[in-house]
């Protein structure tokens, strides 16, 4: 009998801990008011009262992590420059969604129970267009460094893109490609399994039709097995196409590259913003990419000051040459901060008001932003950035602005 | 001391598994309405639900079928995309949120148990390892098609291509619903804990019910010993087909479910992976057990976000393998098991001695 008296104290102790768990919980969530304004009275008067809570989110592990990494890392050096000039002070808070959109709603509700005034993010579109949703029902002010589907902004006034939408890049490498004279049969490679791809293949068919752009080849390649495109190549080669367009990532791309070489097959190849980032490839040969072209916003071995600046910056603290991802997440940082100094933001403030200041600030047309990826970038009411795309090509080894 | 007979013991048993399940929801919703409940587990409410139902339907499969299924992902996607369909669809004929739910998820079950008929007559055919790779080729498969599907809708009805969204030649006012590898991007959300709960417990009724049937025990009776089963006479396809297509159609609900919380969804989410997660639940739940899935679906489900708590950074999904591997490890040890089985015969004796002293 003992044994059970003694199991009994055991276990009523052990419900006494979880109850004092509770309550601890619900004084800090501030249930009661008087704990909820003593909270927030003490939190004004700790050290961190200056501090504007940014929220961010993308993948950092998994697949895409690549790229989550880097919108990360750029956005972090943004917020140590802008920390070291006194003022406003911002901190970020990054959370993992594995680029999945049930992921990155809990990321999302984590930094809103943790109270963020700005949210900064997605990474990739799918996750974003699930988070873009809810920050839109929570009147929290959001910017995506890159998720580039027109999904993303479509009917939702609080959520701005800092990259250019699919569609338009699409768009303009069609006319570009019409325009430059680059070539006369075109043919594209694109993964049909992936939004990213997808969506600029389909306005960029739609350009081409509309111009009168000879797009004799389209072969794709599905997600999850990128690894052999002979095939594709040969089709390519014998519709007798000068320029092959691929729009997708640089880790099929390079392989495209390399495979080109050894079937002795050379027309121009053209990539978009996804291509960025192929020199920086482990393992890959860079004489590959010779002659390569692509649209970036972002050329890291341009000669502006704030390149270099930035540039030297991300080597000395993460060690490789940053990508276009991190340009984007450096300028969303910049212009969530010079949106609030305009709009007179205050860290005290609370996110909706903040929200309801910043977008009529972004939509304001006096309001421009002069970043890593391009100067006087504005944003329209649908959210999308105004910047021009600028066409690079690889010339030993690095980037030529064309 | 009067020793419980089987059946009555399978009913307190059952009836344990129902109060836990109930008891957890009036809980969350006290806590609720009171404001304790953080946005971050509010948030994983009704996925919390959906992986249940989920690995309740698989241990259907896995556990009193004996069949080791790879491929439930898939079965989820097709109830997923379809129920999202259905509703986007019947915006305007439907415009109570909670009916419109109700019958995208009845869509999503049906159209699931169809898929789930059409794999499992060959499939079932298979026996162990080969079944499993079937299986596991189904789940691609779905998700290929789903991934190269463009679904829309205009006032002439629903449109299908598996080219392009421009090929799906919609008139003036229609919209793409589901647009290939994008997947779903305009989703309206519809799911709610509540909706959640009350499939949860519907999956618990359909199961327990056709375990404890005479069915069921057909079904149990060929995971055991197929050859003897088999020679009393027992239909072996009807009732693998039967568990098998049961399983598919509460997976199809809880797909749609899933789906109807989200505004984006895309093919890709229901992979190997998915199919992987779902399977881990079971097995760490026990195999068989379904009340061991409850619990071993909704603390996989928030082990990863708790993690997020404890500011691990990177390390988060390295902690949660650990953890995953140490729980599997303690619930699957001869000594932890005994100490277990000890302390639920001690706690058992204690309840009869007080009944016996009133």
């Amino acid at each position: 009998m003992k044994k059970y008296l003694a199991m009994l104290l055991a276990g009523a102790m052990c419900v006494s801990l979880l109850a004092g768990c509770g309550g601890s919980k619900s004084a800090s969530s501030g249930t009661a008011a008087s704990n909820a304004a003593a909270s927030a009275s003490s939190a004004s008067a700790s050290a961190e009262a200056g501090v504007l809570k940014i929220g961010g989110i993308g993948p950092l592990t998994g697949g895409a992590a690549v790229y989550g990494i880097a919108t990360k890392q750029g956005a972090e050096i943004a917020v140590q420059e802008i920390n070291a000039k006194g003022g406003l002070q911002l901190s970020l808070d990054f959370q993992d969604d594995e680029a999945d959109a049930e992921k990155g709603v809990n990321a999302y509700n984590k930094l809103k129970g943790d109270g963020i005034q700005v949210l900064y993010g997605c990474t990739t579109t799918g996750s974003c267009v699930a988070v873009a949703a809810e920050s839109f029902s929570d009147r929290i002010f959001q910017l995506t460094p890159s998720a580039s589907s027109a999904d993303v902004t479509a009917g939702k006034d609080n959520v701005f893109q800092v990259c250019f939408t699919d569609p338009n890049q699409g768009t303009t490498a069609a006319s570009y490609i019409k325009e430059n004279g680059l070539g006369t049969k075109v043919a594209v490679i694109y993964n049909n399994g992936d939004a990213y791809s997808t969506g600029i293949y389909n306005a960029f068919q739609a350009q081409a039709d509309a111009i009168g752009l000879d797009v004799v080849a389209v072969e794709t390649f599905p997600d999850d097995s990128n690894t052999d495109f002979t095939v594709q190549l040969n089709s390519a080669k014998n519709a007798g196409a000068d320029l092959v367009f691929m729009p997708i990532y640089y880790t099929p791309a390079s392989l495209i590259l390399n495979q080109a070489k050894t079937m002795n097959y050379a027309p121009i190849f053209f990539g978009c913003d996804g291509m960025d980032g192929i020199l920086d490839l482990e393992g890959f040969d860079k004489s590959l990419a010779e002659g390569l072209m692509l649209m970036t916003p972002f050329n890291a071995w341009g000669s502006d000051d704030r390149t270099v600046n930035f540039v030297k910056a991300y080597q000395d603290a993460y060690g490789s040459i940053p990508n276009q991802f991190a340009a984007d997440g450096y300028d969303c940082m910049y212009a969530i901060y010079e949106a609030c100094l305009k709009a007179g933001v205050t860290t005290d403030m609370s996110a909706a008001d903040i929200c309801e200041k910043l977008i009529a600030t972004f939509t304001d047309s006096s309001f421009s932003v002069d970043g890593l990826t391009g100067s006087g970038m504005s944003w329209s009411t649908a959210g999308e950035v105004s910047k021009a795309p600028v066409v690079v090509k690889v010339e030993g080894g690095v980037y030529v602005t064309q | 001391m009067k020793q419980l007979s089987p059946s009555r013991k399978k009913l307190v048993n059952n009836a344990v598994t129902y109060g836990i399940v109930i008891a957890a929801y009036l809980i969350i919703q006290v806590l609720n309405a009171g404001g304790m409940v953080s946005p971050s587990i509010q948030g994983q409410l009704v996925p919390i639900c959906a992986y249940i139902t989920m690995a309740i339907s698989l241990n259907l499969v896995v556990g009193f079928s004996g069949e080791l299924s790879l491929g439930h992902a898939g079965f989820m996607s097709v109830g997923a995309f379809s129920g999202v369909v259905v509703s986007l669809s019947l915006q305007e004929a439907i415009p109570s949120g909670p009916v419109r739910l109700a019958v995208a998820m009845v869509v999503g079950a049906v159209l699931a148990g169809l898929a789930g008929f059409i794999v499992g007559v060959p499939v079932l055919r298979l026996q162990g390892d080969y079944l499993a790779i079937v299986t596991l080729a189904f789940g691609e498969i779905i998700k290929n098609i789903i991934n190269i599907l463009y679904v829309g809708i205009d006032e002439t009805g629903l449109r299908f291509s598996i080219t392009n969204e421009a090929a799906l030649g919609l008139a003036a006012g229609g919209r793409a619903i589901l647009k290939g590898p994008m997947g779903v991007t305009t989703n309206v959300k519809l799911s709610s804990f509540t909706a959640g709960f009350i499939l949860v417990l519907i999956a618990l009724t359909v199961v327990l019910n056709l375990v404890n049937s005479r069915a069921g025990r057909a079904v149990m009776a060929l995971r055991d010993n197929r050859i003897a089963a088999e020679s009393v006479g027992i239909q072996v396809t009807k009732y693998k087909l039967m568990a098998f297509v049961t399983s598919a159609v509460l997976a199809g609900a809880a797909g749609a479910l899933y789906a109807m919380n989200y505004s984006s969804l895309a093919a890709k989410k229901f992979d190997f992976n998915t199919s992987i997660l779902v399977l881990v639940f079971v097995v760490l739940g026990g195999l068989g057990n379904i009340r061991g899935s409850i619990v071993a679906a909704a603390f996989l489900t928030v082990l990863p976000e708790f993690l997020r708590k404890l500011n691990l950074d990177q390390y988060r999904m390295l902690v949660y393998a650990i953890v995953l591997i140490l729980v599997m490890l303690a619930t699957n040890n001869e000594t932890s098991r005994i100490f277990f089985a000890s302390l639920r015969s001690k706690f058992l004796g204690l309840f009869k001695r007080k009944g016996g002293a009133r």
